[in-house]
């Protein structure tokens, strides 16, 4: 009999789930991909086959046209796509089923199962509720691969209803501006916007045009966005007293010219750091992330409470000297390639 | 605490100065005494608590917190008040919070062994961004980019009062400035100064650059290459303040029981040796040392008796402000000296001699005199005209500053990178600015050159202490400070250039000398760096 969990072998750019000869998230082109979400840093184009969700499927789509033809008129990458709570087996008689992990649209933790092991691939997750995705389910296990990317104790991220009152409030104190809100392309946009129609916010919001494809996949996936309009169809005055969404690599560029003198607003968790917030010119720092804080990441290690609990990209000192003060066993993965870009 | 802690976290995140100043002055108006005086103190100034240190939070948190997890946490923020605020384990109910005034009450009661049961019971009391405010506040020092002198202009633009009145009272009060604000915003009389050995602000001087000046209105004096002094004489206690007001007078000990009658005198602090003032045989004046002797004695807070010895400092008089108390500021300039040439004979030559008046037929003689003084510790000429009063600040027409090296230009350090090699733990890469405006009409400072050298090891390290402790903002390698601190800058040519927001480029700058005893606002204005532009 093999040892125990040898079928599963960390490597630094990706899991390698060996019966399979299949990779988790893998940060270079392979044969077969699991792929948790559509993030780029977990996502890739150049694979021979990818099984995801069919939401991320459709980002990977948008992203990298991976359902484009060759020369010769063939689709040589093939789609393989797994519902939430859906199993498919793979070659060396592997289970692979995808549960929600309330990161983004499409995302999922991967359950792996072996020779009667169970090792749970997290991607990236968050366990607060989230009108762009279903919320995260607690799957035990043996092995549990977590990430760590808010993973300080100093990490708590408030109520995102707060966040959005901070944000609605400031509009309200400046009709005659804009609150140019920096949010990530894919998550984080279509969930602020989402959030300020539930909070009572109904009117037009404007959008980079960097930002318009996702938010209308997501549309297309039955996310309700309200009215979207994009910045470049519009004059400064249209935009007075509205909200504004961009990369936040536009926060400081050129283009946040054409806006009526913008309050410059970032979302992200980093915003809970002032230096993080400053360094980014940002004015109103609005904390909300797509990842667990530092409370939610220990709290699911203890439901999810499995043998062994492997850390694979943020700030996995910190996280593994708690499961050190918490006699579990834990180790970090030297993983290359995952950014906290998508925070 | 509340309205003080949204104050300061609406500072952190505000970068233009006119809306630091509209905050700061919304808030003054806004809140009552003492907490609005703390508030002012604590942003201007700074209060100190000697009980609280940083290495007071970093005990209490390491009983509260993982040690493991509290320095991971702290590495990550880069600022132990931060953390702190952060991680702080609030309780579930929290008592209500406290007052800036009674915070402040609660922390001046504390020492050091107390400040262990005390101060956690404060910091329960608020939330995250309470103990942040609460945590600099306590540790004497805000960094958020607001210096003194912007929290005092705040203040006088809150009660539409002016900087330099407030400037004057400022020196002799304690927080919470009851005084102040009663007078400022209350419209009671103004604090009595009289005896109280305080700060008058200086008069200062433009630079002359292509101006001419009329020998028959003006009279030239050397600008001497020391530091410029006030010493104070008032309720029999002397007192020795620098350029920013600062009080010297514990570095200078030899100064403080030699003026023997109530006064407030205006010169240039030098220590004796055989190169300024030794000129032509001038038998008015002695010998004086170059800078560099001066500045070994700079910035102590003790001094040793070889020291006293070997570079005993005395003060090359230029004006009198106040004379056995009466108040000389509104004469005109040929009276006060009149005084101050009386009052020579009644102070010790060992630590007082006057700046003579340099005699020139015209103004061609002044320019050729200026030209051959072949002294390297003259600085240059000062013009100054007769019928000119004493007053506060930088008034046009009365007082021109000739410097004799065109080419030095006083600049802010804005960002600092480490160096390379030897120097790579060193932050020793200066970009310095000059502001693009009035600086106390919201003016912004330009970055106009870059400088690696003409500092010694001693300053070098005193430089990158400077870097550390008053960091704003990180760039990967490359610091932002608080702009607080003067460079003396020296160049062979300045030119216009795209490539720079300032539109400027120096060739060749090196740093001439730290101005640590300059406030920024005295900072050179683009506009002086562009009238030398010479192709
Ligand atoms: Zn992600
Ligand atoms: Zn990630």
């Amino acid at each position: 009999m093999p040892a125990p969990f040898s079928w599963i072998r960390p490597e630094p750019w990706g899991i390698h789930v060996v019966p399979a000869d299949a990779w988790v998230d893998p940060s270079r082109p392979v044969e077969r991909a699991l792929v948790t979400h559509g993030h780029a840093d977990h996502a890739r184009g150049g694979h021979g086959q990818t099984v995801a969700t069919p939401e991320t499927l459709a980002i990977m789509e948008l992203r990298y046209r991976t359902g484009a033809q060759d020369e010769a008129g063939e689709i040589p990458h093939k789609a393989v796509p797994v519902e939430y709570g859906e199993s498919i087996t793979l070659p060396g008689d592997v289970q692979a089923t995808y549960f929600p992990a309330g990161h983004v649209l499409g995302s999922a933790q991967i359950l792996l199962e072996h020779a009667g092991e169970r090792i749970v691939c997290t991607g990236d997750y968050k366990r607060r509720a989230d009108p762009t995705c279903p919320q995260f389910e607690v799957v035990p296990c043996d092995i549990f691969i977590t990430e760590a990317t808010f993973g300080l104790p100093l990490f708590t991220h408030p109520p995102i209803a707060e966040e959005m009152a901070k944000l609605l409030d400031r509009l309200a104190a400046h009709p005659d501006r804009c609150v140019l809100v920096g949010a990530y392309a894919l998550g984080k946009a279509q969930r602020v916007i989402a959030e300020l129609r539930a909070a009572g916010h109904h009117d037009p919001i404007y959008l980079h045009g960097a930002m318009e494809k996702m938010c209308r996949l997501y549309e297309e996936h039955g996310v309700d966005l309200g009215e979207l309009r994009l910045v470049s169809d519009h004059t400064k005055d249209d935009m007075r007293g509205s909200v504004v969404v961009s990369p936040p690599g536009a926060l400081n560029d050129r283009w946040s010219r054409r806006l009526p003198e913008p309050i410059t607003a970032m979302a992200s968790g980093w915003m809970r750091v002032r230096q993080r917030a400053r360094q980014r010119n940002v004015e109103l720092p609005l904390i909300i992330s797509d990842h667990a804080d530092w409370g939610e990441l220990t709290r699911t290690i203890e439901e999810v409470d499995p043998v062994e609990t492997w850390i694979t990209h943020g700030r996995e000192d910190a996280l593994l000297r708690w499961c050190q003060l918490h006699q579990r066993r834990a180790r970090a993965l030297a993983m290359v390639g995952y950014e906290d870009e998508d925070d | 605490m509340e309205e003080f802690a949204a104050l300061i976290d609406a500072l952190v995140y505000t970068r233009s100065r006119n809306e630091k100043l509209r905050l700061i002055a919304e808030y003054l108006r806004a809140t009552p005494d003492p907490d609005r005086g703390w508030a002012l103190a604590a942003l201007s100034d700074g209060l100190d608590f000697p009980a609280v240190k940083s290495s007071t939070i970093r005990n209490l948190l390491k009983d509260r917190v993982d040690p493991v997890l509290w320095t991971l946490s702290r590495d990550f923020v880069g600022d132990t008040a931060e953390t702190a605020s952060l991680l702080w384990p609030a309780p579930e109910h929290p008592p209500s919070p406290p007052t800036v005034g009674e915070a402040v009450e609660l922390l001046e009661g504390m020492n050091r062994k107390s400040v262990f049961v005390d101060l956690p019971k404060l910091l329960d009391r608020l939330d995250a961004s309470g103990r942040y405010a609460l945590l600099k506040l306590a540790t004497g020092g805000m960094r958020i980019g607001v210096s003194s002198r912007l929290a005092k202009t705040a203040f006088a633009q809150a009660f539409d009062v002016s900087v330099e009145e407030v400037e004057e009272y400022w020196h002799g009060l304690a927080p919470p400035f009851p005084e102040l604000f009663a007078w400022a915003a209350e419209g009671q009389a103004p604090p009595d100064m009289a005896n109280l050995p305080t700060f008058r602000p200086f008069m200062l001087a433009h630079p002359l650059e292509e101006t001419v000046v009329d020998l028959a209105d003006y009279v030239a004096e050397w600008k001497w290459d020391g530091i410029r002094v006030q010493l104070v004489r008032a309720g029999d206690e002397t007192k020795l303040f620098s350029r920013s007001g600062d009080d010297i007078s514990a570095t200078f000990p030899e100064l403080l029981d030699v003026l023997p009658f109530p006064a407030v005198l205006d010169g240039e602090l030098l220590v004796r040796g055989s190169h300024q003032g030794g000129e032509a045989n001038d038998v008015t004046q002695g010998g004086a040392a170059s800078f560099n002797a001066l500045q070994q004695r700079l910035g102590r807070k003790t001094v040793s008796k070889k020291m006293l010895a070997e570079a005993p400092a005395f003060v090359r008089l230029y004006d009198a402000l106040l004379i056995d108390g009466e108040d000389l500021r509104a004469l005109p300039w040929t009276e006060r000296r009149k005084r101050l040439e009386a009052l020579m004979a009644r102070l010790p030559d060992t630590h007082f001699d006057l700046s003579r008046v340099v005699e020139a037929r015209d103004f061609d003689h002044l320019a050729e005199i200026r030209e051959g003084s072949r002294d390297d510790a003259i600085e240059g000429l000062m013009l100054k005209r007769k019928d000119s009063p004493y007053i506060a600040g930088r008034r046009v027409r009365y007082w021109y500053k000739w410097k004799r090296d065109p080419l030095l230009v006083d600049c802010v350090l804005m960002y600092a990178q480490r160096g390379s090699g030897k120097r790579s733990s060193f932050y020793s890469d200066y970009t310095f600015g000059c502001w693009d405006g009035d600086p106390d009409k919201g003016a912004e400072l330009l970055p106009v050159g870059k400088a690696y050298s003409g500092f010694t090891d001693e300053e070098l390290k005193k430089l990158d202490r400077h870097v550390r402790q008053n960091t704003v903002n990180r760039f990967g390698p490359v610091r932002e400070t608080d702009k607080s601190l003067v460079f003396e800058v020296a160049f062979d040519s300045v030119h216009e250039s795209k490539r720079h927001k300032s539109g400027l480029a120096m060739r060749f700058p090196r740093i001439h000398r730290i101005r640590w005893d300059k406030p920024v606002h005295e900072a050179d204005r683009i506009e002086a760096l562009k009238a030398l532009i010479r192709d």
